[in-house]
């Protein structure tokens, strides 16, 4: 018997599936969800709407998410200038370390009394540190071929492993009965917030920054040419662009950017730095780039939606009293079936009628 | 003059904003406990006896249904976390890690009529309250059983983080074990990290490599005690009786028993007596206690464990009295004195007998 059908790849994407498979993805996460949350004896519209309400439902919710969500953006348009020339950069999340570590130090090491001055070279030093951090594998890549896949996945733990040398050693705050932080930092080095919120100017930066990749992917000659390299990086070669120094360009750019969100999130957030302050950013960012599909728009709506799933977890488990577990299963669900379906926009099925 | 009564006025002020500083009873049913929980509550250890306190606590309070959330990161999620629970009724909040404090701190300013109880740090306010337990005691117990039966006179001891809690069990333990062994050593690792059951199996099989035939653990979950069973070494548990893991290998542990703490906090805010305190609780309280003992375990051990306690019970004597020297042998307690509970609390030194380095 043959197969009554044949998978084809689609020659050309229809723009109404842009936005119908992903919809339609999280509409069958949400029914397959809908079953897990009856066999655990919870109302499934109950469970849904306390999740919605808890993230988006009022102005402290959607500040909330907006919180999450900065972080997200900025590490997911810098692992996604990397991957558009398909440079692995799955190291956002010691690059983000790196620029919360070169932050502090410049609050320990070079403090001024002003705000803007201090954020500014706060600022700098971690697009350095995040970059630097970043760009050394970009080179390891360009010189001598090193697996960047490799080089930025293993330099994530030395930059946990340096954070944490510091925030258990020198950097230590001596008030802190031994305790491992940082000292707090002074008023000056904090992120101004809105209103009563926790959402800081990062915000300003996360937009500003996506809207200025946008124009560099689409307007300028450097963006044409990373899409070259990522399509095919002998034609780019063979048309004169120089892959080693985009690579690390790239690379160093990326990285600086991640670098930035570890800067925002310690002197937005925290005010100091503790064990594991990154939580994992630099790892969901990976995810993030890719429902984005490397858009920079797409990724600050993408952060958004996420930071929502992930903040309304936590009223699942207060309101409802559903275990952890379960809370990250209905989200595991939701993100394998969108990123699933990508398979549907880039291949159709095609039925065999009649006939053998 | 104008200046010096401005400021008997001032203190006049805080003076009675401190006293007056009282929280209306909450009915039982309006309590809504919210939990802070570091790890899931199925690590076997920490969060899995705070859970089991917790549900102590309901069964205790007929009409108070409390709720969870499970591995929420020392970070500033916490404060998302906490602020849910707030929004979501909560008028009491326990955070049960050391790392949440400043969060902590954070949250209970916006909502001064929350009572807020965060287990391990050492910041109060008005309506932030503190509690921890003197599990250095039991461990002191649980280091006389480790030194009685080690052959090699080499203990492993498995420790998360170097930070004063885990510091002064370390110590508290070594003590015990020198008492009745004076040559045996106890080694440490670190493993950075509270709950991390691939390291933790790990740290114990280097332990045991390096000639360790007895373990002692401070992590959250099971992962030490299920290593030393396989290797066929001694251990010695830690939060809850972890025989369970090592059926055949389990010596005793020092645990935890925070449903009376649970209990009474809810209790005070319930009946509109809570006050801001720091708990620091023993073994006379029962907040802290000895796991039931293995098998191995001779008579004449389990007799000198009782008396030891019965000692510490009495409140004659704690395990921190001196002779106590350093690792350099420096005299740190002299002998007859007793250290201080604030040295206790700030403890960032081994005692002699610990073979390992505090990183600094």
């Amino acid at each position: 018997m043959k197969p009554r059908f044949r998978i084809e790849r689609r020659l050309e994407v229809p723009s109404w599936m842009n936005w119908s498979i992903p919809a339609g993805a999280v509409a069958v996460a949400l029914a397959a969800g809908a079953v897990l949350l009856s066999f655990l004896g919870v109302s499934p519209l109950a469970a849904y709407k306390a999740m919605v309400q808890g993230s988006l439902g009022d102005a402290w919710g959607i500040s909330e998410t907006i919180v999450k969500a900065i972080p997200l953006t900025l590490a997911g348009l810098a692992v996604g200038l990397a991957f558009t020339m398909v440079v692995w950069n799955i190291g956002a999340e010691g690059q983000i370390v790196m620029g919360a570590l070169a932050a502090v130090a410049v609050v320990r090491y070079a403090f001024v009394d002003n705000s803007l001055v201090i954020l500014s070279l706060m600022f700098l030093a971690a697009c350095i540190a995040g970059g630097l951090w970043a760009g050394f594998a970009g080179f390891l890549k360009a010189r001598w071929n090193v697996n960047e896949t490799i080089t930025t996945l293993m330099m994530n733990y030395i930059a946990i492993l340096l954070a944490d040398y510091f925030i258990y050693g020198p950097w230590r705050d001596p008030s802190s009965l031994g305790f491992p932080m940082t000292t707090p930092f002074p008023d000056a080095a904090r992120l101004p917030v809105l209103g009563g919120t926790r959402v800081h100017v990062g915000i300003f930066l996360a937009i500003g920054l996506a809207i200025l990749f946008r124009v560099l992917y689409r307007w300028t000659k450097w963006g044409f040419e990373l899409r070259v390299i990522g399509n095919n990086p002998n034609a780019a070669r063979y048309a004169g662009i120089n892959d080693l120094k985009n690579v690390v360009l790239a690379m160093f750019l990326s990285g600086a950017v991640a670098g930035i969100a570890g800067m925002t999130e310690v002197a937005g957030l925290q005010g100091r730095l503790q064990p594991g302050f990154s939580g994992g950013y630099g790892f969901t960012a990976i995810i993030v780039a890719w429902l984005a599909r490397l858009n920079p728009m797409a990724t600050i709506l993408v952060s958004f939606l996420l930071g929502a799933l992930l903040v309304g977890g936590d009223t699942l488990q207060v309101v409802m009293r559903l275990p952890l577990a379960s809370v990250q299963v209905l989200q595991g669900l939701i993100l394998f079936c969108v990123l699933g379906a990508e398979f549907f926009r880039n291949y159709r099925i095609v039925f065999i009628r009649g006939g053998e | 003059m104008r200046k010096g009564l401005g400021f008997a006025f001032v203190m006049a002020f805080l003076l009675a904003a401190a006293t007056a500083w009282a929280f209306a009873p909450v009915p039982a049913k309006d309590l809504k406990p919210g939990f802070v929980y570091v790890g899931p509550v199925g690590d076997g250890g920490w969060t899995f006896m705070h859970d089991k306190g917790r549900k102590d606590m309901e069964k205790a309070l007929p009409g108070v249904s409390s709720s969870i959330v499970e591995s929420v990161p020392e970070g500033p999620d916490a404060v998302r976390v906490m602020e849910t629970f707030v929004r979501n009724g909560s008028k009491l909040i326990f955070a049960t890690s050391f790392g949440y404090m400043d969060y902590v701190q954070e949250v209970a300013k916006k909502h001064p009529d929350v009572v807020f109880m965060h287990c391990s740090g050492y910041k109060t306010a008005p309506n932030v309250g503190t509690y921890f337990g003197r599990i250095y005691q039991p461990r002191y117990l649980s280091g006389l059983v480790a030194g009685k039966m080690t052959k090699s006179n080499i203990i492993g001891y498995v420790a998360a983080n170097p930070i004063p809690e885990v510091i002064r069990g370390i110590n508290a333990f070594t003590l015990g074990v020198r008492k009745v062994n004076p040559k045996a050593k106890v080694k440490v690792v670190w493993l950075f990290s509270w709950f991390d059951p691939g390291k933790e199996k790990e740290a114990t099989k280097a332990l045991i490599d390096s000639g360790a035939d007895v373990i002692a653990m401070h992590a959250d979950s099971g992962a030490a005690p299920q290593a030393a069973e396989e290797a066929k070494v001694w251990v010695v548990g830690y939060n809850n009786d972890m025989s369970r893991y090592a059926p055949t290998r389990h010596l005793t542990a020092p645990v935890w028993n925070w449903g009376m703490l649970y209990r009474y906090a809810a209790e005070k805010v319930i009946k509109g007596t809570w006050k801001s305190e720091s708990i620091w609780w023993g073994l006379k309280e029962n907040m802290v206690g000895l796991a039931p003992f293995g098998k191995a375990v001779p008579e004449s051990v389990r007799k000198l464990v009782a008396e030891e306690r019965a000692k510490i019970v009495s409140g004659k004597w704690d395990v921190f009295t001196g002779p106590i020297r350093d690792q350099s042998g420096n005299v740190k307690v002299e002998a007859g004195k007793r250290m201080s509970d604030g040295d206790m609390l700030s403890m960032n030194w081994f005692v002699q007998g610990v073979e390992g380095t505090i990183p600094k």
